[in-house]
């Protein structure tokens, strides 16, 4: 069995994600192979190779595939996946994006979010919002997978010199340009990295208060996040939604602020090791999964905790 | 330009989904069934085309059993003109709708094809993507913000860093995500209306889909429960416990 694993990078560094994606690729067994798409993405190739665990990295150097386009990179990766009995990527809004093309191109099912590897051919993912986990098994020849940022212990991103290898198949499909970005510049841990997140709700009442736990995780080197609420109410940008359509984490230590707990939240952070609730209304279901439920008004706890930390 | 949206008919939101206890499923029984979240949203966007004049008719389409009928009523009642009803009792997955749908762009030949980003009960978040990838159309995923220029769209997307904007070629599939718009809701009189716009309705084999599922479920279990937790009474008994008990601190 070969196992192709799409890398998620920043054409620099490999990001984390793919590590997690490699070690669901060692559960299934099999030579593991990278594919690192992107433009002046040499680096980024040259940090593949040293994966534990990797056999080869392929490198497909161009335009076509900088801001990883949907389209081209599905093109490539059709190309070169009837050489391989599994096609994994991390399930990231990149990999969310191509993925399914991959899948419908090379007229196999795609399984999503995997959480659990039982099998070669058969996977645990999560339903429903979390409410119920799916094993389902794939009667395809290639399984297309996306795997669970969360779901797997990271393999070693040193220890391996796996042979890299220039990929030269080039296509641009011309369907799509991009046009800008706006990456917001992180200046704590990335969310999804984090192994402590501090998150606001509605419950925070505004963007400055924010700030609030701004300096609560500045001292305990977290990340921030939020609800759906506060992103839907302009507090906070996109890229801090924690939940079911946004992002899942699940850190060593989760701090809910002024969130309620609605199932699409839970969805997202229920796995963290240890969650702490501050919210003043007792019966928030927020507090159901609590390790630590602390029922007060978050504009006098939060403040508390500050000067404690 | 006409414009075709997808509807899934799904269990509503606010239901708290509970496993069978032979693990076979969950329980839909008498479990209130919606409108996915996100089509609601991909309506919304498609009527205010209509509405602006860019598009001349908005198409939904539902696949499943006859029961996905209601869910094509409430997309009628909320301004698309007609719907399409690919009528099955197989269980459909994302490759066999993405089939069927390619089918139907042939058929219907849209200018835009509006679907939700995910569906909120199997969380797959392939659909859109795969009818892109068989029509051999161009795909903007996530959308908060959709403009339609000359032969083209400029959609900007939530991507995981923050936001993207691209420009695809129309015709172009683009998949919705929270923030697009707020869905309005429908009034009685429009309620009423609805009744009498025309559904067609097709079976896969109508459309020359193969719809034989690719991906068995053995079995659905309930998640691992977490173990209860206590109520601490005071900021500093919660700093005590974080440092000396959970040890998740220093
Ligand atoms: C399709 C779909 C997808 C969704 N996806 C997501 C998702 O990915 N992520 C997500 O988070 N949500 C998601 N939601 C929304 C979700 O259903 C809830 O509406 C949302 O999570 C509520 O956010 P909240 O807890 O911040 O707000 P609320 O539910 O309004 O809760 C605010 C909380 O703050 C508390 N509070 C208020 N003031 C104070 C104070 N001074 N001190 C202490 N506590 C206070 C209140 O007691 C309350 O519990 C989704 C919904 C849908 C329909
Ligand atoms: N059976 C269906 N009928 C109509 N549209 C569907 C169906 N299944 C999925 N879709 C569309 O595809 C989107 C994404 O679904 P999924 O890929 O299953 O998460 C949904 O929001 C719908 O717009």
């Amino acid at each position: 069995m070969s196992i192709l694993v799409v890398a998620d990078h920043d054409n620099d560094t490999i990001k984390a994600s793919t590590l997690v994606t490699v070690a669901a690729a060692t559960a299934i067994g099999g030579d593991i192979e990278v594919l690192v798409a992107g433009e002046n993405c040499g680096a980024a190739g040259e940090a593949a190779s040293k994966i534990a665990g990797v056999s080869k990295v392929l490198v497909a150097d161009n335009a076509a595939y900088a801001h990883a386009i949907a389209e081209n990179i599905a093109a490539l990766v059709v190309e070169l996946g009837p050489n391989y009995s599994h096609i994994l990527t991390a399930t990231t809004t990149t990999g969310k994006n191509f993925m399914p093309r991959v899948a419908a191109l090379l007229d196999v099912a795609q399984i999503s979010d995997i959480s659990a590897v039982v099998s070669e051919d058969t996977f645990e993912r999560p339903i429903y919002a979390g409410n119920a986990i799916a094993t389902v098994q794939s009667s395809d020849s290639i399984k297309v997978l996306t795997v669970r940022g969360t779901a797997f212990d990271p393999v070693a991103a040193d220890g391996g010199s796996a042979a890299i290898e220039a990929v030269d198949v080039v296509t641009d499909t011309g369907l799509t340009t991009w046009d800008r970005d706006e990456i917001v510049k992180l200046e704590r841990p990335e969310l999804t990295a984090a192994s402590i997140i501090v998150s606001g709700g509605r419950g925070m009442q505004n963007g400055e208060n924010f700030a609030l736990l701004e300096s609560v995780a500045d001292k305990l080197g977290a990340a921030i996040g939020a609800s759906r609420a506060a992103v839907d109410a302009g507090f906070v940008p996109n890229d801090m939604q924690v939940g079911q359509t946004g992002k899942i984490v699940a850190p060593d230590l989760y701090i809910a602020v002024g969130i309620s707990g609605a199932i699409q939240h839970l969805a997202g952070m229920k796995d963290s090791k240890v969650i702490v609730a501050i919210n003043k209304d007792e019966d928030a279901p927020i507090f159901q999964v609590a390790d630590y439920g602390l029922v007060a008004d978050l504009f006098k706890a939060v403040p508390e905790l500050d000067s404690m930390l | 330009m006409k414009v075709l949206v997808t509807v899934k008919r799904v269990v509503d939101y606010n239901v708290n989904v509970r496993v069978l206890s032979d693990n076979t499923g969950v329980d839909l029984n008498n479990v209130k069934m919606s409108v996915n979240p996100f089509d609601e949203i991909a309506i919304e966007e498609a009527v205010r085309l209509k509405e602006a004049g860019t598009a001349e008719e908005v198409v939904v389409v539902s696949i499943g059993t006859s029961a996905c009928q209601e869910q094509i009523r409430t997309a009628l009642a909320l301004g698309a003109d007609r719907g399409i009803l690919v009528e099955t009792d197989e269980d459909m997955q994302p490759l066999a709708i993405a089939k069927c749908m390619k089918a139907l762009i042939e058929k219907e030949q849209p200018g835009l094809i509006i679907t939700g980003k995910q569906a909120i009960d199997d969380d797959n978040s392939q659909t859109g993507q795969m009818i892109a990838a068989l029509a051999g159309l161009s795909q903007a995923t996530f959308a908060s913000e959709l403009v339609i220029g000359d032969g083209t769209a400029t959609v900007t997307r939530e991507i995981d860093g923050g936001l993207e904007t691209i420009t695809v070629k129309l015709p172009a599939i683009v998949t919705t995500d929270l923030r697009l718009n707020e869905p309005r809701y429908a009034s009685l009189p429009n309620i009423m209306k609805a009744k009498k716009k025309p559904i067609d309705t097709y079976t896969p084999a109508d459309l020359g889909v193969e719809v034989a599922p690719r991906v068995k479920t053995l079995k659905v279990t309930p998640p691992a429960e977490r173990k209860a937790g206590i109520i601490v009474e005071t900021v500093e008994e919660l700093v005590d416990k974080l440092k000396n008990e959970a040890k998740v601190i220093s």
